[in-house]
């Protein structure tokens, strides 16, 4: 169950996407959120989702891996569904007891699952087709005019590209937990929600102490391979801006322009 | 050849919180080894002997209570060379997954010559043939928690080497491997070895120091034994006190010459046993 979450993880492929600059994906990845929000009707998202497919294509990432990214979200997107469903109120189209569907409700619903799925899929799409390295470096660079004014942000890529790392290494800890607390007769799969809650903590305390007893090894590997901060280290890596990347930089931000406009025109 | 690590009078005292108050522990009880340069050394010893914490101070990770170390010449306490220090003396760790810090492969081994900050160019040719020397060069671009410990342990000891480390110390690095990623694991630290690193492997395998060709026992915070695989493993009674076990070969040969039956003395391997009962008759 836990194994399934695709969060953060990279997908290794020889694509165009692949290729680009991480730092064009990220302010690519960050226009695209602000158009999800500025656009205002369905002929907008259809457009949205129509440069999102050509970047799913293009990037050579399996349907199925995209999928089981939206999977964990799969409750919050029924909840935020059904809740816009029933509590808007308006034009009634069905009474069903005492629960009653409205035109706007439904509008809502739709747009705001819409909105969901494409912001899920563009985001997931992000760590999928970027190595986590370059993701950070990508970053890093993007932040250094911030270290001028003092802020660490060698650090915060490193930390960040740390984390990462873990999530599927915390995430085999917390199933080993599990299974160890199931064998000795721990039940997490009936009772209401309180009490699949309190069930949990059993497993979050050893899952807390395991992490600082990987962050002490891990720190000791990396002092020990002469990790010293960010000061005089190279990259094997070194990315060049090319022309491919100013090429899709471009129709990020033309996007990002219709988008506004049409929102302003309208 | 010149030593190329030497430690004197090694003490290593760290604090533990007890129920009432913090009490001292001593791990290492004036220790005092040199190891040489392009030797295999074996550490052994049981849980708590020490044998870690040895280890670490070898490389500056712990620095010393009281009593020195030098490598290549340079005090590990000596805040400006420690970098150098560590260079010089890699470490391999026992649990593959905590060591690896970067995602794919490739990045993971590039993490400490990009460290040293050596050119980029430079970094991918080491790369390259780092993980050609462990046989992982299929796997550069995979991710690395998805290999088998014994892979990412592999991938772990491309990282070290990739440092060009003249010294390598290994610790436990098959504590958490199945029987066949122990016998990769085993096989590349040979390679090296044959390659002209020193080796320094902490173990509590019997079996993998009998490959070495110097075994040190420690047993409660000190050395307790030191010298040449057939040598160490005869003294079967302070093995013992130390709760360990010569290795099986050497205990069955030393029952067969009990009962008349004539084998050499340096018999310390299953494989040496075999070859020399096969030419018995």
């Amino acid at each position: 169950m836990l194994r399934d979450i695709t969060l953060g993880q990279y997908y290794p492929a020889k694509s165009r996407i692949h290729q680009l600059d991480a730092r064009v994906k990220i302010i690519g990845t960050l226009l695209y959120i602000v158009d999800l929000f500025v656009v205002q009707d369905f002929i907008g998202f259809a457009v949205l989702g129509a440069a999102l497919a050509a970047v799913l294509v293009l990037a050579r990432v399996p349907m199925g891996y995209i999928f089981r990214g939206l999977k964990p979200i799969l409750l919050i997107l029924i909840f935020t569904f059904f809740l816009n469903l029933f509590m808007v109120d308006g034009e009634v189209i069905w009474r069903i007891w005492i629960l009653k569907v409205t035109k706007e409700g439904l509008y809502l619903a739709l747009f705001m699952s819409i909105r969901l799925v494409l912001l899920i899929t563009a985001s997931s799409l992000l760590t999928l087709t970027t190595r986590p390295i370059s993701l950070t470096d990508g970053l890093e660079r993007l932040l250094s005019p911030l270290n001028r004014m003092g802020v660490p942000t060698h650090d915060i890529a490193m930390m960040m590209s740390i984390a990462l790392r873990f999530i599927p290494t915390l995430l085999a800890e917390a199933d080993k937990i599990m299974k160890a607390q199931q064998a000795r007769g721990a039940d997490f799969e009936s009772g209401n929600v309180f009490r699949r809650g309190r069930a949990l903590i059993p497993i979050l305390i050893p899952l807390f102490v395991g992490a600082f007893r990987i962050a002490g090894d891990l720190a000791m590997a990396m002092e020990a391979r002469c990790y010293r901060g960010g000061t005089g280290r190279t990259r094997m890596r070194q990315s060049v801006f090319g022309r491919v990347d100013y090429v899709a930089l471009g129709a990020c931000l033309v996007l990002f322009a219709a988008a506004i406009l049409l929102r302003v025109l309208y | 050849m010149a030593d190329i690590i030497q430690a004197e009078n090694l003490i290593f005292d760290y604090s533990r919180p007890g129920s009432e108050e913090t009490e001292t522990v001593r791990a290492l009880d004036g220790v005092s080894l040199s190891i040489e340069e392009g030797s295999f050394t074996a550490i052994i010893g049981r849980n708590g002997s020490g044998k870690s914490t040895l280890a670490k101070n070898l490389n500056g990770l712990y620095l010393p209570s009281s009593g020195r170390v030098l490598v290549n010449g340079w005090d590990t306490a000596d805040d400006d060379r420690i970098w150098d220090i560590r260079q010089t003396c890699g470490m391999v760790f026992q649990n593959p997954d905590n060591q690896l810090v970067a995602s794919i492969v490739e990045d993971d081994v590039a993490f400490g010559p990009e460290n040293l900050g050596i050119p980029s160019a430079e970094i991918r040719a080491r790369v390259e043939r780092v993980l050609r020397q462990v046989g992982m060069a299929d796997y550069r671009e995979k991710t690395a928690h998805l290999l088998s410990g014994g892979q990412k342990q592999r991938v772990a000891i491309a990282g070290v080497i990739a440092m060009e480390p003249r010294c390598i110390l290994f610790d436990e690095p098959m504590a958490m491997l199945d029987p066949q990623g122990r016998a990769e694991i085993m096989e590349i630290i040979r390679a090296l070895h044959r390659a002209g690193h020193t080796v320094v492997l902490i173990t509590h395998f019997m079996d993998d120091a009998a490959g070495a060709d110097r075994v040190v026992l420690m047993d409660q915070s000190r050395i307790v034994l030191d010298g040449e695989p057939r040598e160490v493993f005869q003294e079967e009674e302070i093995i013992r006190a130390a709760m360990l076990e010569p290795p099986l070969a050497v205990r069955l040969a030393a029952r067969l010459r009990a009962r008349g039956v004539e084998l050499p003395p340096d018999i310390i391997t299953t494989e040496r046993l075999v070859d020399c009962l096969c030419r018995l008759r």
